[in-house]
């Protein structure tokens, strides 16, 4: 199913604008991520897509052919995975799954098969009989999962369905989950405030902030070509060099730097790995914090510009707290962005 | 354990306290069961006064059932819908609207009765019927209802469970039949018990409400207490107890696990 947002909009009676007048589509079968800070409209956009917001006079959200703007949640025919999973406790996870079934009143012979395949598919057929309360947060989330694929929805939508685990097991349900939204085959927009999670899972992500789509790219394309200072600082944390631009030389407190281009009024960005300890270096610092985080090593540096910038450093030595060194920073690695008006 | 003074005097005080409890319980259920009181218990035990109780008093007992059953199945019908919607609207008008619920609690049962004779007074029919009487039941266990189911549904994420539901399809019937209900059961459960106890034991909303045809439980107690040998009166107190009491039990064991629930 294809997805069309147009003019898309939600201020609550207090007048508050959740979310801005916004275009989104995304193709058949396409997993996309509203990726954003927390108050950025992502979960807004999300339940306006569900259904659980009435949006402003004015906009449409068309699922394929039809125009569902008018249509309740339950009959807008979506799966959502909640941030809680609102699983029901009053039943086992045989009968949460096949709820959804049930209420399109399909005969039981094949409410049971269809239920017993998604258990399948999910791996979760030892906790068939369980109830909720019995089961572990990945459990739960699966159950979640598979109780919104059950009835076949035209799309699927999840409200950050990795942050009520612990940090050890997102990381792995992260991959099951990029996993088994493929093998659904199914159009899916997630929301979701983690980078990380938004690159892993999502073929193109929709970076968000203060009510506003700012770019929405493959991740690939949001890495390496952001179109603005929020989405380069948000996607891969991006660092921000102050200094002052003359021509294509920026002046740091720690020395001067080779642009690629022009950069009066602009802002220059670096990442990390970018940054490279070396005795060639034309800026010097002082390392502050050595972090040994197994393949690499990460540095903070003072004295190159009024905040500490980080370093990525893969030799097998590393320099101590205290030391001064010499950075350098290819010139193509730079990223010069038009200078922050109103976004954070 | 009897090693310190402190342990001794706990113990005395405690034995001194039930003793205060249950001495009455006991004379009051020995006296209807003792052949003849003022002879003491060397007359003999018999059921005989509990027998004359029954056929004395069967008609208020069974009416009183029915009264609680009838009070139960009003405050469901009322109470559950009316929980539901102060629990889904959270909000200064649902406050506002709990407490006027609850006022019933604070006003004596006198006075509750009062205004209902004072406005239903002159309707002969309505005055004279069973149901004036239930009127003054439902309005008085109508907050304990409410609020027992309210706590239950205010514990739980009901919007969300709700919006799962929704999002799978289900109407607003199907939402409140197959989530609302029976994750409320506990609240249902520990409210019904409370309703159908302070039914059977109400007495001064009934005892201004009730005529002579129409005499409940307590009410046919406080007659029998005035007007029969002190036998039957305490007969008729063991009858009360038999009834209520499992009631009682029942109710602390719902009300806990209701409050399990919701903690």
């Amino acid at each position: 199913m294809t997805l069309r947002l147009t003019h898309t909009a939600k201020t609550y009676p207090d007048g508050t604008k959740a979310l801005l007048p916004t275009d989104l589509s995304v193709g058949k079968g396409e997993i996309v991520s509203l990726l954003g800070p927390s108050g950025c409209g992502k979960t807004t956009l999300l339940r306006i897509i569900a259904g659980l917001e009435t949006p402003d006079a004015g906009s449409e959200i068309w699922f394929d052919n039809d125009n569902v703007t008018p249509l309740p949640v339950e009959r807008r025919q979506v799966g959502m995975v909640f941030q809680s999973y609102a699983l029901f406790p009053n039943m086992s996870v045989r009968a949460n799954i096949g709820y959804g079934l049930k209420m399109q009143q399909l005969p039981k012979s094949e409410i049971e098969a269809r239920v017993t395949e998604v258990l399948e598919m999910c791996q979760l057929q030892p906790f068939a009989a369980r109830a909720i309360t019995a089961l572990s947060g990945g459990q739960r989330q699966r159950v979640a999962l598979a109780r919104a694929i059950a009835p076949r929805p035209r799309m699927l939508l999840l409200d950050e369905p990795l942050s009520a685990l612990d940090a050890s097991l997102r990381g792995t349900l992260r991959e099951e989950l990029a996993v088994l939204l493929r093998e659904f085959d199914i159009t899916a927009i997630f929301v979701t405030h983690d980078q990380d999670e938004a690159m892993a899972i999502a073929d193109r992500v929709a970076v968000m902030c203060q009510g506003r789509v700012l770019q929405t790219g493959t991740p690939e394309e949001l890495y390496r070509n952001p179109k603005s200072p929020f989405v380069a600082g948000f996607v891969g944390n991006a660092m921000s060099l102050r200094g002052k631009a003359d021509g294509a030389t920026l002046y740091l407190d720690g020395g001067a730097l080779t642009l690629p281009a022009r950069g009066e009024g602009q802002t220059v960005f670096v990442r990390a790995e970018d940054v490279c300890i070396g005795d060639d270096g034309p800026l010097r610092g002082k390392v502050e914090t050595v972090t040994f985080l197994g393949t690499h090593y990460k540095i903070g540096i003072s004295g190159i510009t009024p905040d500490t910038i980080a370093s990525i450093h893969a030799g097998q030595n590393a320099p101590k707290v205290g030391d001064m060194i010499n950075v350098a920073i290819k010139p193509e690695t730079l990223m010069l962005l038009p200078q922050e008006v109103d976004v954070a | 354990m009897f090693k310190s003074k402190v342990k001794i005097m706990q113990l005395a005080v405690t034995l001194l306290a039930c003793a205060f409890l249950f001495v009455p319980i006991i004379m009051s259920v020995l006296a209807g069961l003792t052949a003849n009181y003022f002879k003491g218990i060397s007359s003999g035990l018999t059921f005989k006064w509990v027998i004359e109780v029954w056929e004395l008093y069967a008609n208020s007992i069974f009416l009183s059932m029915w009264l609680a059953i009838a009070c139960l199945v009003c405050t469901l019908i009322i109470g559950l819908p009316a929980a539901y919607g102060l629990a889904r609207h959270p909000g200064w008008l649902s406050r506002l609207l709990e407490e006027f619920i609850s006022l019933p609690l604070a006003i004596p049962g006198l006075a509750l009765a009062l205004a209902l004779l004072q406005l239903y007074g002159s309707m002969k029919g309505f005055r004279a019927s069973w149901t004036f009487i239930l009127v003054g039941h439902v309005l008085y266990t109508l907050p304990f209802m409410v609020r027992s189911i309210l706590a239950v549904l205010a514990s739980i994420d009901l919007k969300t469970l709700e919006e799962g539901a929704a999002s799978l399809g289900a109407s607003p019937w199907q939402r409140f039949r197959d989530i609302v209900v029976p994750n409320a059961m506990p609240g249902i459960l520990a409210g019904s018990l409370t309703v159908v106890t302070l039914s059977i034991g109400e007495f001064n909303l009934t005892w201004m409400l009730h005529t002579p045809y129409l005499k409940t439980l307590p009410v046919g107690l406080a007659d029998s207490y005035a007007s029969m040998r002190l036998e039957i009166a305490s007969a008729y107190t063991l009858v009360f107890f038999i009834l209520i009491v499992p009631l009682l039990m029942a109710m602390q064991w719902a009300s806990a696990r209701a409050q399990r629930i919701t903690q």
